[in-house]
């Protein structure tokens, strides 16, 4: 199955449990299917078998998960590249993510266009351009049609990174949301590294989230290496905008866990820096949290890491029988409008 | 008589009225009006439809595709064309490459105030039209008459694509007609604003008026000068635009824009390429001149093409 799941029906939905052990093993699972999916690509990619970048989420699940299992039906979620966790945990279907990669024709890109730039608009998902900070206005448009349909307590989270912030796209998409107090919940993955520039070239204020305050909205600081409290931080935020509060500004800290893409063996990362706090693993962190809370038994644990990978393994393996897109069938019109397209003339069917 | 502006208010009073998904969303454009007063009176008449925006050419559009997604039809108002290369990415590579690669629509209209009047200099004169249709996924809009500047703007809501209308300010004031239309060409065709058959101006915009005043003052000397109004300029109408050049021979592509590349380079290019054995005369083209647009009057009035200069590039066809 392809598409979106509803969210009531994902096999580990966040739900509205009051249990909190519950909602944290629900969100460790997304994380490790994340974690043993992008593997899984990343070592296709090194076989060869991937067209274009990968790009992997490693030592910042807990972050991106914490925002998608926060989000519900209706909610509008703008991931960013190392957003698979809280793509899972929003309801995106692990096939869309094996179907894009592989450049399958029946993904939702339909192989126009290929890996993390894929989403589902119509069911809240947003496929990402490439320029960043670009996607943050869009949401806001989002829930201004919200506000003018009367649609109540929705939300649209923004997924960033620290280099996102110098943009000004960033910097109109924040000030626009507070000036409309919009439901815009900003998480901000401050990785130390924007590919391969450290922060002290990207800003010199002593915290991100003191940005917060110059544009009128909310800001929190949250561990991002911690599971437990991105859920509460993050989850707080999000119910904070559904409940009127306006914007929120999360900067999540972290560690990129790996190159920009696979194809960066990321040498700049200084060895010491990942011994510190910020390089700890957060999926390592939260299982070792699960086991000594006896949320769950070692065995259990052992069982799931099981299903992740037979999960993965089934998505890769129907969507490397699915047909690659053919140019031949392809109908290269870029507008709904068909009648408005440009000539045929200026490009005649390719006959073989 | 109604104004090319008060017709382009007229019809988003029009779309705000007969269809609850529209709104308007543009700097000063409230209770304000609009520093052109494109909007006057439209925010007390749509109360919460007509948005003033930060000055955030970005953000405007970005949330004006957000909204199309989310099934409202936004028209923005940029204040001029010039400002909107700020939000230049989200049109290009937001707005423009939606459908294609997620198959939603995008139905954004964004009003761009175009081209240039005397003392506006180089930042509130830009003709942008080439630089928009360069890109798949735009629809691009240029009327050069009253009833264009309505019809076109309603069909402009109504389109399921991002349109970029090029509203003329040069036109605003200064253009007039009895009333608004009934009914209009439709998009993607081109008009024919004076028949003739010695030679055919082909233009748009603002321009075709210059190219209509050349037509008169060669009529004097006997000459029948056919021109055509594109009207929108992506799509182009290039079958009309061919069978004018088979019935005359000779062409002369105008418009205010930069020469390099752009609208008058793709009609002439088009016509060299599908209507090559039609042509009695090597093609001519006149653009502005390749430097900024100028302040002072003196400097911008040749800067342009205008009737004069049409008609000396005419004669010179003429004689070819």
């Amino acid at each position: 199955m392809t598409g979106m799941l509803p969210l009531s029906e994902a096999p580990y939905a966040a739900g509205r449990t009051s249990d909190f052990s519950e909602t944290y093993r629900r969100a460790y699972r997304w994380m490790l299917l994340a974690r043993v999916a992008e593997e899984k690509i990343a070592s296709l990619y090194r076989g060869g078998k991937i067209t274009g970048g990968v790009f992997v989420g490693r030592g910042q699940e807990a972050i991106s998960v914490a925002t998608g299992i926060a989000l519900r039906d209706g909610d509008i979620f703008a991931p960013l590249i190392r957003d698979q966790a809280g793509r899972l945990a929003f309801g995106e279907s692990l096939l869309d993510f094996t179907l894009t990669y592989l450049g399958a024709r029946s993904g939702p890109m339909r192989g126009r266009d290929g890996n993390v730039h894929r989403g589902r608009p119509k069911e809240g998902l947003l496929p990402m351009i490439s320029h960043l900070g670009a996607m943050g206005s869009v949401v806001n448009g989002m829930l201004l049609a919200h506000r003018f349909q009367g649609k109540k307590h929705t939300v649209g989270a923004v997924s960033l990174g620290d280099g996102a912030t110098s943009t000004g796209a960033f910097h109109e998409f924040i000030n626009q949301a507070a000036v409309e107090k919009l439901p815009l919940v900003l998480v901000i993955t401050n990785n130390q590294f924007a590919y391969s520039t450290p922060t002290n070239r990207q800003f010199v204020c002593a915290d991100l989230v003191d940005k917060a305050i110059g544009y009128g909205v909310t800001g929190h600081s949250v561990d991002g290496t911690d599971l437990a409290a991105c859920l509460q931080t993050i989850g707080g935020a999000v119910q904070t905008a559904r409940d009127g509060g306006g914007p929120q500004f999360v900067v999540a800290t972290s560690l990129r866990l790996a190159g920009h893409g696979e194809h960066d063996d990321s040498h700049y990362i200084p060895p010491q820096l990942k011994e510190t706090h910020l390089g700890r693993d957060c999926l390592s962190v939260a299982e070792e949290h699960i086991l000594s809370q006896k949320w769950a038994d070692a065995t259990t644990v052992e069982a799931w890491h099981r299903d992740s990978h037979t999960q993965v393994e089934e998505a890769v393996a129907h969507s490397l029988r699915e047909a690659a897109p053919d140019p031949a069938r392809e109908d290269w019109c870029a507008l709904s409008s068909r009648h408005l397209q440009e000539g045929p003339e200026l490009h005649p069917p390719l006959k073989y | 008589m109604i104004t090319y502006l008060e017709a382009i208010r007229e019809a988003q009073s029009e779309a705000l009225e007969k269809d609850p998904r529209v709104y308007i969303y543009g700097q000063d454009i409230g209770n304000f009006g609009g520093a052109f007063k494109a909007t006057k009176n439209l925010a007390q008449r749509f109360p919460g439809r007509v948005l003033d925006s930060p000055i955030s050419e970005d953000a405007m559009m970005g949330s004006a595709i957000g909204a199309a997604m989310q099934g409202m039809r936004p028209i923005v108002e940029m204040q001029f064309a010039d400002f909107s290369t700020v939000g230049f990415n989200q049109i290009v590579n937001q707005a423009a490459t939606l459908f294609w690669r997620s198959g939603v629509s995008c139905p954004i209209t964004v009003r761009l105030p175009s081209g240039g009047t005397p003392g506006s200099g180089p930042f509130h004169s830009q003709s942008l039209e080439a630089i928009y249709a360069h890109y798949p996924g735009l629809i691009i809009l240029t009327p050069a008459t009253v009833e264009d500047a309505y019809s076109m703007l309603l069909e402009a809501v109504a389109i399921e694509d991002p349109v970029i209308f090029c509203e003329h300010k040069y036109l605003y004031y200064h253009l007039k007609a009895p009333s608004l239309p009934k009914e209009a060409l439709p998009v993607g065709k081109a008009r024919i604003a004076r028949a003739g058959r010695d030679a055919t101006v082909v233009t748009y915009s603002a321009m075709v008026h210059e190219a209509l005043a050349a037509a008169d003052e060669l009529a004097t000397e006997g000459w029948e000068i056919e021109v055509i109004d594109l009207r929108s300029i992506k799509p182009l109408d290039t079958d009309t635009v061919l069978a004018s050049v088979a019935r005359t021979g000779r062409i002369l592509a105008v418009g205010e824009a930069w020469p390099w590349g752009g609208v008058t380079a793709e009609v002439l290019a088009r016509v060299a390429t599908e209507g090559f054995n039609l042509l009695d005369a090597p093609p001519m083209r006149l653009n502005s001149k390749d430097t900024p647009v100028p302040f002072h009057p003196n400097l911008w009035g040749t800067h342009r093409p205008t009737a004069r200069t049409i008609s000396l590039a005419l004669r010179e066809l003429l004689r070819a």
